[in-house]
């Protein structure tokens, strides 16, 4: 029955303290979210260490949920936002704790996943600000339109485009530096 | 543009797009049930509570609400017609049921099923589902029997008695309307108020539009009722959409309440435990709906607030005694020649005005739209006026409106600088949306601005009850207001104007905030509030007042309490320290009965078991004589000083001995009935209106304010809203 329940019905239920709804919510999202989770960080553990903090804060922030939005722009917000907060938590742990900087580190562990595209990967995201990378991994990686990214990231959708240019912009740099050591 | 397929696998951007989507690596399993457990963890440590019956001093149930409320969230949450002609049918048929209930429950009925205060999933919000009101219109020529059993799903106290009834009484619907004379006063008011709206515009044959007031309620029901159990929703006509969609934001008051409290046996449950209740705001209510020519919402109804409206001559404590004192008193019960009415009053020190430390107020003023009305903001400026005079130079003053944007518009000022308040109270101006949590907060900020050791802070906030809490839930709101009482500062509420008066947020606010809820809704009641009782309603003497009685068995076999249904505790809260309860202020006076019916009485209402072990029989035997000179019970009550952590305990008997039948507790006794008249009580036997009315006006006293006297005429006025 719950298979096609809508999200935002669930939510509604999973607040009001039924157990099978959050249930079925979390098992219906979590790929997703440990999938953003990875773009936002980088970092394979990493992801799942923040995956776990966001659906073990949820029963709380369900609390807060008012249906304004469509459930998953309202997980990804969550998830932007417990993202940043992990981030500025570890700002102490200097920026080489940063996922993107350790995927160099941890890329000889991972051989499986095609480590060419994964090299230049990494050195690309991990030349990027953090705001822009939040915005290439909502609207390159999930396949977000900049109308729903700048919903999220709680920006208007004019910064979510000049975002993607300078990533553009930026982008071409590196390719240009790389072609010419 | 960026998620072209024809995208360049040379371009820097396209590539890191193609490995942003493609690179994510799979999640592990492992790390997926780990979190999953984890998420459920926190979801069963949050939501246990829940699950647990809800303690009602904190917060009142939600539940309840008014008829209206209950039609609102029927058609919000059903919207597909065949749903709702079932549903309503069904409801309807129940609801004729229902009305039959007061005759089953005469004096000649066994056992009646004690209803839990549940069934919030019926009044819980949904997701915005908008209300079609073609899709939702009911039956052709049934609307007002729709509205009234859709009301039914709404209100809490009736769908478990219904349920009883319907397995009882299955086909004996319609016909037994004719006989509902009695029953009306179960109905309350906003069925009256509804059928005047309602049958005017929305005529059948069988149904004259001016269907007179008193007799309108049973016509209306025989005429629907049938129709509603055999007809489906096929004509659906548009007629009453906007009758519906005019009616339903006339009214959204939601009351607070839970069923009545049943009779208790004493074998099996004998420590009856309640929280102290000094609010008034119940009275207040069914004043203004009888002055209105409506009989109150059942609902409305809080009895142990009636009865503490009025002030009573209990013996003040000594100076180097708790700062309350007990008085029980055991009387005839008017209403049953078989039971006894016990008594516990409980008077509050009243220290020397002169005495009193210095007050901190900050009047916290809705100023949203609703409020012009001359009931409300007018008034409140009036009743303001009359407290300023009573205040004294070293008093402060401060005000806070909320509405849109929250704002200061009295910095603290001190009482004497008369004109600066006075132009401050005369520039308030209604107008704008309410945004209370705002307004709340800025409150509080203010308040702390102007505390400082030995004075006493409180908030006081007026609102007609249209309470937006903004961002957050009510719980969170509550829990803000909680924590800013243990930090210092305390909240009263004052309720104006009908129509949309959250009672049930009131009290929780005021509860919470260790403080009265009062309701206003004429000079002379601000003046009761704000004016004699200043000293009571802003000076705490004693928090968390709890009272706990143990009936002994031996002498007294049934109990019940009466009044105090949403100021229920349970037995190991009276001793925890950290579950709050009510506060008692300056000179304030509390009263609780209890219907206690001695062993072997013809006026029992449980029959022995049959399996149960007799050892509560022998116990009577051993004491068979002990009869009336023996203990009754034994009442504990716990009290913390403002400000401390750990309670104290005052304990006493109750003695068969302690005659009294003065005239006060005679009137609390009538009020007691009036109450119970007024919500439909079913211990009252023969004892009516007639009765209730004497009984009162024999024992008004003194009645310096004339208080007593008001409330004879109000029964006078029900008697004849009741068709009696």
């Amino acid at each position: 029955m719950l298979m096609d329940t809508p999200d935002e019905l669930l939510a509604h239920d999973a607040a009001q303290g039924s157990r099978s709804a959050f249930s079925a919510l979390l098992a219906r999202h979590y790929d997703r979210l440990y999938g953003l989770c990875w773009r936002l960080t980088g970092d394979r553990a990493e992801a799942e260490d923040l995956t776990q903090d966001i659906c073990a804060s949820l029963p709380t922030r369900l609390q807060g949920w008012r249906a304004e939005a469509r459930f998953t722009t309202w997980l990804y917000r969550v998830a932007v936002n417990a993202a940043h907060d992990r981030r500025r938590r570890r700002a102490s742990h200097a920026r080489a704790a940063s996922g993107w900087g350790n995927w160099e580190i941890n890329r000889q562990a991972e051989l499986a996943e095609g480590a060419a595209l994964q090299d230049w990967l990494t050195a690309a995201m991990a030349e990027l600000p953090e705001d822009l990378r939040d915005t290439l991994a909502l609207t390159l990686g999930e396949g977000l339109t900049q109308s729903e990214t700048a919903a999220i990231l709680n920006i208007p959708e004019g910064t979510v485009a000049w975002r993607m240019s300078e990533a553009r912009k930026r982008l071409r740099a590196l390719a240009q530096n790389e072609a010419t050591p | 543009m960026t998620r072209d397929p024809q995208d360049d696998p040379q371009d820097p951007f396209d590539r890191l797009a193609r490995a942003l989507r493609d690179a994510a690596p799979p999640p592990d399993a492992g790390a997926r049930d780990r979190a999953m457990a984890r998420a459920m963890e926190k979801f069963d440590e949050l939501h246990q509570g829940n699950a647990a019956e809800a303690r009602p001093n904190q917060d009142r149930p939600r539940i309840s609400a008014g008829f209206l409320t209950g039609v609102r969230n029927m058609l919000s949450h059903l919207t597909s017609k065949p749903t709702l002609a079932a549903t309503t049918s069904v409801a309807a048929l129940c609801l004729g049921l229902f009305i039959v209930l007061p005759g089953q429950n005469g004096p000649s009925r066994t056992r009646t099923v004690s209803t839990p205060p549940a069934n919030t999933q019926a009044a819980r919000p949904t997701t915005p589902a908008p209300t079609r009101p073609h899709e939702a219109a009911p039956t052709a020529g049934t609307p007002v029997a729709e509205i009234a059993a859709a009301g039914t799903v709404g209100t809490e106290t009736a769908m478990t008695d219904i349920a009883v009834a319907a397995t009882s009484e299955t086909g004996t619907p319609a016909l037994e309307l004719a006989e509902t004379e009695s029953g009306r006063a179960e109905l309350a008011g906003p069925l009256v108020e509804m059928v005047d709206m309602a049958a005017p515009a929305a005529p059948s044959p069988t149904q004259p539009a001016s269907v007179p007031r008193a007799n309108g309620i049973a016509r209306i029901q025989m005429n629907a009722a049938p129709n509603a159990v055999s007809q489906s929703a096929e004509s659906a006509p548009p007629a009453l959409d906007a009758e519906l969609a005019r009616i339903m934001p006339t009214d959204t008051e939601a009351y607070a309440n839970a069923a009545p409290n049943p009779v208790k046996v004493t074998a099996e449950m004998p420590v009856s435990t309640f929280s102290a209740d000094v609010d008034t705001a119940s009275y207040a209510v069914i004043r203004s709906s009888l002055m209105a020519g409506a009989l109150p919402p059942k609902d409305a109804v809080r009895i142990e607030e009636m009865v503490n409206y009025f002030p009573y001559a209990y013996p003040a404590p000594a100076a180097d005694e708790a700062p309350f004192r007990a008085s029980v008193d055991v009387m005839a019960t008017p209403w049953n020649k078989d039971t006894r009415l016990v008594r516990i009053g409980l008077q509050g020190r009243l220290p020397a005005i002169t005495d009193r430390p210095p007050l901190n107020l900050v009047f916290l003023i809705d100023t949203s739209g609703s409020m012009q009305d001359p009931d409300k903001l007018p008034l409140l400026k009036q009743s303001l006026r009359l407290m300023l005079d009573q205040l004294r130079p070293e008093d402060q003053i401060a005000m806070v409106t909320y509405a849109g944007s929250a704002g200061e518009v009295l910095t603290p000022t001190p009482a004497s600088d008369r004109a600066r308040v006075l132009a401050a109270l005369d520039q308030l101006d209604a107008g704008g949306a309410t945004a209370g949590a705002e307004g709340l907060a800025l409150a509080y900020r203010t308040a702390a601005g102007m505390a400082s050791d030995g004075e006493v802070t409180r908030i006081l906030l007026a609102t007609d009850g249209d309470f937006n809490v903004g961002i957050s839930d009510p719980k969170a709101l509550t829990d803000y207001i909680a924590q800013k009482r243990d930090e210092g500062s305390y909240l009263s509420v004052l309720g104006f104007g009908r129509g949309n008066l959250d009672d049930a947020t009131m009290q929780a606010l005021a509860q919470n905030g260790n403080g009265q809820a009062a309701y206003i809704d004429t000079l002379q009641e601000a003046r009761k509030v704000l004016v004699d009782q200043l000293s009571g309603a802003l000076f705490p003497i004693a928090d968390d007042v709890k009272i706990q009685v143990e009936w002994n068995p031996a002498t007294v076999a049934e109990y019940r309490l009466i009044g105090y249904e949403t100021r229920a505790l349970t037995r190991e809260d009276f001793s925890n320290d950290k579950v709050d309860a009510g506060e008692i202020g300056a000179g304030h006076t509390v009263t609780a009965l209890y219907e206690i019916t001695a062993p072997g009485s013809p006026a029992l209402r449980n029959a022995p078991l049959r399996y149960a072990a007799p050892a509560v029989d022998a116990a009577i035997d051993a004491d068979a004589n002990a009869g009336t000179d023996g203990e009754l019970g034994h009442l504990r009550l716990r009290y913390k000083a403002p400000g401390e952590d750990v309670s104290r305990l005052i304990e006493t008997p109750i003695l068969a001995g302690q005659q009294g039948d003065d005239a006060d507790a005679r009137f609390a006794a009538a009020i007691a009935g009036f109450g119970q008249l007024l919500a439909g009580d079913k211990y009252l036997g023969d004892w009516g209106w007639d009765q209730a009315i004497a009984l009162a006006s024999d024992s008004r006293g003194e009645d310096v304010f004339g208080y007593r006297s008001e409330a004879v005429g109000l029964m006078r006025l029900a008697k004849a809203l009741a068709g009696e």
